[in-house]
């Protein structure tokens, strides 16, 4: 069935439809757009942000909402399959929200259901909706997406985040990307390969941060590493400072997915061009438009 | 310069594997299942002068057919390959073997954390990416496979 998987699945045009629709949301009165329908959070990965905010979405839309998040997950599965877990779900609901730790696993559920499967983050895999709430936070500060340069700072090989980001930057027509990490956080080949537009990896954010109009921090995802050596070789290899910030544009921005650790200093937090509190705050608009999306012109 | 050809009887019926390529003849037997105590009467040539790869295996297998499911496998190993149907001393079907655009159920996902390693009904499934040099693409997890990976996996260790 049709649904939000990868942000492949989404053409220019579609994001564009998408971040139009939210925008007449951001000042308007929420319509019962899905009254009557069953929206089902399955997130057999905690998460707290996420999972709230499609719970706020779902709501303002008038729809009911059923679900689990992490711990309670395990009790839902209890050494079930997966594909068994996901058809119960479409049983009950029109909508089928996921997070799972697995690479590649709302994919997988797509394909063992006829409802819409939205990807709220599979493994270190993909996560398109933040992907949507991130481009829709560069549109809105500078008006557009396309020729501006882009600087991913951190860690590129685990975060999913910036997997979606930079495929659905293709979409666009970004200037450049600077890739920016220590490396053994190094972006996967297997993304840099398919993308369309330049990049350039770099070891150091002060080589090319006053020529950025974007930078996108992300978290080390400790969770993720495989060796935990690893992460401690890497876990305090950067930091956004106040002394970072003063090389970049007047008119640059800084966004970041959240949660942050450390790898933000807080102090950045009131400078103008922190926007991640903005970026956060369009969460639950974007997160409505997708699921008028796909619960309403496809069900 | 040796002017000998290594000569081998043709087969009755059978299967005749040409253009593997050279030194890769055991691991196409390996995916045949074939030990050599089955007691199929079988000429092994490795190493011969090949107009098309320069030098190649063949495996000529008596009282033998190779069906689609082995032949694609070998197609992974020896994409070049043709097989070649013996009836009665003559070859009454010629395949040339080609790698298929997906290849589901047959391959394992080099990344533990995939999908289609931690689910029972998840089959794995790959998308040919390029033939020379051989690389395939996880559906679920975009991680690629390469031909030591494929070789590895197939003939296995």
């Amino acid at each position: 069935m049709p649904g939000l998987v990868s942000i492949y699945d989404l053409t220019r045009q579609d994001m564009e439809e998408i971040f139009e629709d939210t925008e007449k949301r951001l000042n308007a009165q929420p319509r019962k757009e899905l009254s009557g329908k069953i929206v089902s959070l399955a997130f057999f990965e905690p998460s707290t942000r996420t999972y709230l905010s499609f719970e706020t979405a779902a709501k303002k839309l008038g729809a009911e909402v059923i679900g689990f998040t992490g711990e309670e997950a395990i009790s839902v599965a209890k050494g079930e399959s997966l594909a068994d877990t996901v058809r119960m779900l479409e049983n009950y609901s029109d909508i089928i929200v996921m997070r799972h730790r697995f690479d590649g696993a709302a994919k997988f559920a797509s394909r063992v259901t006829s409802k819409p499967v939205i990807n709220a983050g599979d493994g270190k895999h993909e996560h398109p909706t933040q992907t949507l709430i991130d481009l829709f936070t560069v549109r809105r500060n500078f008006g557009f997406i396309d020729n501006l340069t882009f600087g991913l700072l951190g860690d590129l090989k685990y975060a999913r985040v910036v997997n979606s980001l930079l495929r659905g930057l293709k979409a666009f027509r970004p200037k450049l990307a600077y890739l920016i990490s220590p490396e053994p956080l190094a972006a996967r080949r297997e993304i840099l390969e398919e993308l369309n537009y330049p990049y350039r990896e770099v070891r150091e954010p002060h080589e090319v941060i006053g020529e950025v109009d974007v930078l996108y921090v992300t978290r080390i995802q400790k969770e993720r590493f495989v060796d935990e050596q690893e992460y401690e070789r890497v876990k305090e290899s950067y930091k956004v400072d106040l002394k970072l910030v003063e090389q970049m544009k007047k008119d640059a921005i800084i966004l970041h997915a959240l949660p942050r650790v450390q790898e933000i200093d807080r102090r950045v937090d009131k400078d103008k061009r922190a926007k991640y509190f903005e970026q956060a705050s369009y969460g639950v608009p974007i997160r409505m438009s997708v699921l008028v999306k796909y619960g309403v012109e496809k069900a | 310069m040796s002017s000998a050809t290594l000569t081998v009887s043709k087969i009755r019926n059978g299967t005749v594997i040409d253009h593997i390529p050279a030194g890769r003849s055991l691991a196409v037997l390996k995916v045949l299942g074939i030990t050599g105590y089955e007691g199929l009467r079988i000429a092994i040539l490795m190493n011969v002068e090949s107009k098309k790869l320069g030098r190649k295996d063949i495996v000529k297998i008596e009282d033998r057919v190779v069906d689609e499911r082995e032949a694609s496998v070998i197609s992974l190993i020896a994409p070049e390959a043709t097989i070649n149907i013996v009836r009665d001393f003559n070859v009454v079907e010629k395949r040339n073997l080609r790698l298929p655009e997906i290849i589901k159920g047959l391959l394992k996902c080099p990344n533990p954390l995939c999908v289609t390693n931690n689910d029972p009904e998840a089959l794995s499934e790959f998308v040919k990416v390029s033939e020379k040099p051989l690389r395939l693409r996880c559906v679920y997890c975009d991680t690629y496979l390469n031909e030591a990976d494929v070789l590895r996996q197939v003939v296995g260790q």
